[in-house]
């Protein structure tokens, strides 16, 4: 299915006459607007074999309900024992929230729900009906202006490999909602519920200090 | 990166509004049913598929279970919902003032995220962290006939010290000493009707019901803490000692709230966590301590009389003295106390 909506997608495209004056990025944003990100088709793909499995075995399936996410209105067929990461990820193609453990112990797949940082691998999304889901892909500005914490994270270049750094992201969000002017260390008890792999620790504060000050300095301006 | 093994297995999700309609529900459903509170006990449970409830309740819709209130019993206490998150219960202004203890004891829970969706109710219900028992073995407490951490070669460095019966698992619970030593209330709604218990009494060791930590039964619905007055704005202890700072359950912890007049102990309740299959409340050091001088010599004697009768495993003998050095500073203080072996 993935397959076909894709070629659908390059079918409009070339349709349109404009595949040589797009660029690359441009062309997976055009296929991920038509419902199905390239990067993530297998993800989609695999979601969905497994479902088929689930609603053999038990003959309970999904539910159709609207979640919104990133100040969006989605609809989105959901199991009952779906969590919302898997959501995130397989069902809405926002594979900027990363699964690391599945268990709520490293902080990669940390979301904001209504303003507060939960770890979205422990969330079942049929209890996020009604409540405001935020990712990292809906940080920036409509204009794509970045956050200033994401701002922060490049001038600083805080992160090594950075598989970690959208869970950092929105949890230092969700903290400086509460903190705005912390100190480094009051900073760290904040995003103490994220792990980084390549410990990059010190880097990643610096960089979210960066981002608190920047914050801190546009709510001024 | 973990291995992601599956989702969870299939089950029915019901999303009651009310506490009525959640005990309807598990009144249906009896033991195919699981209360499902801030879910992070349980979606480990769900997601190894060790458990495989065919209806969860989920209580994250019960408005009457979440908040905190000040009750009208005359005593100016306080009564916390079942479902409120540790978070609120760590930044709630009357508990920072008056219940200190509390506060301190939730807010050395997990992670973040973790308090920020934890709730109180789950905190002193969870289960405990056994890796045999989590792991899918049939020992004891999941219905078998062997305890595969209570061998010479069994990795026990996490377990109980005293009152181990066939089971040698631990509570996990950090809020749950603290609750103890404010003498806190649990109300717990049963198809039969509400039922008020002591905190001590909410939980049960091995020799009661191995399956179980608390005295909950299929149906039955935690829905708040009361915490009386009793105790407020007393002298507070708490210490949490683990491996890691963050996310970590206790090795071992201990609470106490003291009145003193002059420099003796006037009244004083003490509990520990992580010694045993439930919280201990310490009774025999508060006796013996009640009327005493806050001093070294006091703590030095309190800690030495809770640990008695203690019989360590192959690896965690170590939990002896430091639960001696754990009930020595929270009687004696910090600044009186000196680390001993």
């Amino acid at each position: 299915m993935a397959e076909r909506v894709s070629s659908k997608a390059m079918q409009d495209v070339q349709e349109e006459g404009v595949l040589k004056a797009v660029s690359r990025r441009d062309f997976i944003k055009g296929v991920i607007s038509s419902g199905v990100a390239v990067s993530s088709a297998g993800y989609l793909f695999r979601a969905s074999s497994i479902l088929h499995g689930q609603q053999l075995a038990a003959g309970v399936g999904e539910r159709l309900i609207t979640l919104n996410v990133n100040g969006q209105q989605r609809r989105v067929d959901v199991m009952k024992q779906e969590t919302l990461a898997w959501t995130l990820r397989y069902k809405l193609g926002l594979t900027g929230t990363k699964l690391g453990c599945d268990r709520a112990e490293c902080g990669s797949c940390s979301v904001l729900i209504d303003d507060i940082p939960h770890y979205s691998c422990s969330v079942l999304t049929h209890t996020v009906r009604g409540r405001k889901v935020l990712t990292i892909e809906g940080l920036a500005a409509e204009d794509g202006t970045l956050h200033p914490v994401q701002q922060g994270v490049i001038d600083e270049q805080g992160f090594q490999c950075a598989f970690c750094m959208p869970g950092f992201i929105m949890t230092a969000v969700g903290f400086l909602k509460t903190n705005p002017n912390p100190t480094r260390r009051e900073l760290a008890h904040g995003v103490s519920g994220n792990l980084c792999r390549c410990q990059d620790y010190d880097k990643i504060l610096t960089a979210l200090m960066r981002g608190a000050e920047n914050m801190r300095r546009s709510s001024l301006g | 990166m973990a291995v992601i093994r599956d989702v969870m297995a299939a089950f029915e999700l019901y999303q009651p509004s009310s506490v009525a309609d959640a005990q309807k529900l598990l009144e249906q459903h009896g033991p195919d049913a699981w209360v499902l509170a801030g879910g992070l006990d349980s979606l480990d449970w769900l997601k190894d598929r060790i458990r495989k409830p065919k209806a969860v309740v989920d209580l994250s819709g019960i408005a009457e279970l979440r908040g905190v209130r000040t009750t009208n019993d005359g005593n100016d206490g306080i009564e916390i919902g079942a479902m409120t998150t540790l978070t609120e219960v760590v930044n709630h202004p009357v508990i920072k003032q008056k219940y200190g203890l509390l506060a301190e004891s939730a807010e050395l829970v997990a992670s973040p995220q973790i308090r920020n969706q934890g709730t109180i109710g789950g905190n002193v219900s969870q289960d405990t962290r056994c890796w045999y028992y989590r792991g899918g073995w049939p020992c004891y407490r999941a219905g078998g006939n062997i305890c595969y951490a209570d061998t010479p070669e069994g990795r026990n460095r996490e377990h109980a010290i005293l009152h181990a019966d066939r089971c040698v698992a631990v509570n996990p619970s950090d809020s749950a000493p603290a609750l103890i030593a404010l003498d806190a209330k649990f109300v717990v709604r049963t198809p039969k009707g509400e039922r008020v218990v002591d905190a001590e009494d909410y939980f049960i060791g091995p020799d009661i019901d191995i399956t179980r930590l608390h005295i909950l039964q299929p149906g039955d619905l935690l829905t708040a803490i009361r915490i009386p007055s009793t105790w407020a704005r007393a002298q507070f202890y708490f210490e949490k000692v683990r491996d890691r700072n963050v996310w970590d359950f206790p090795l071992m912890n201990v609470a106490s709230a003291m009145v003193t007049s002059g420099d003796r102990i006037e009244r004083i309740r003490i509990a520990v966590n992580g010694a045993a299959a439930r919280p201990l409340r310490l009774k025999a050091v508060e006796d013996a301590v009640r009327g005493q001088p806050r001093n070294t010599a006091t703590g030095e004697m309190a800690g030495r009389l809770a640990v008695q009768g203690a019989v360590p495993l192959q690896f965690n003998a170590y939990k002896i003295p430091l639960m001696r050095n754990l009930v020595k500073r929270a009687v004696s203080g910090v600044e009186e106390a000196t680390w001993a072996s």
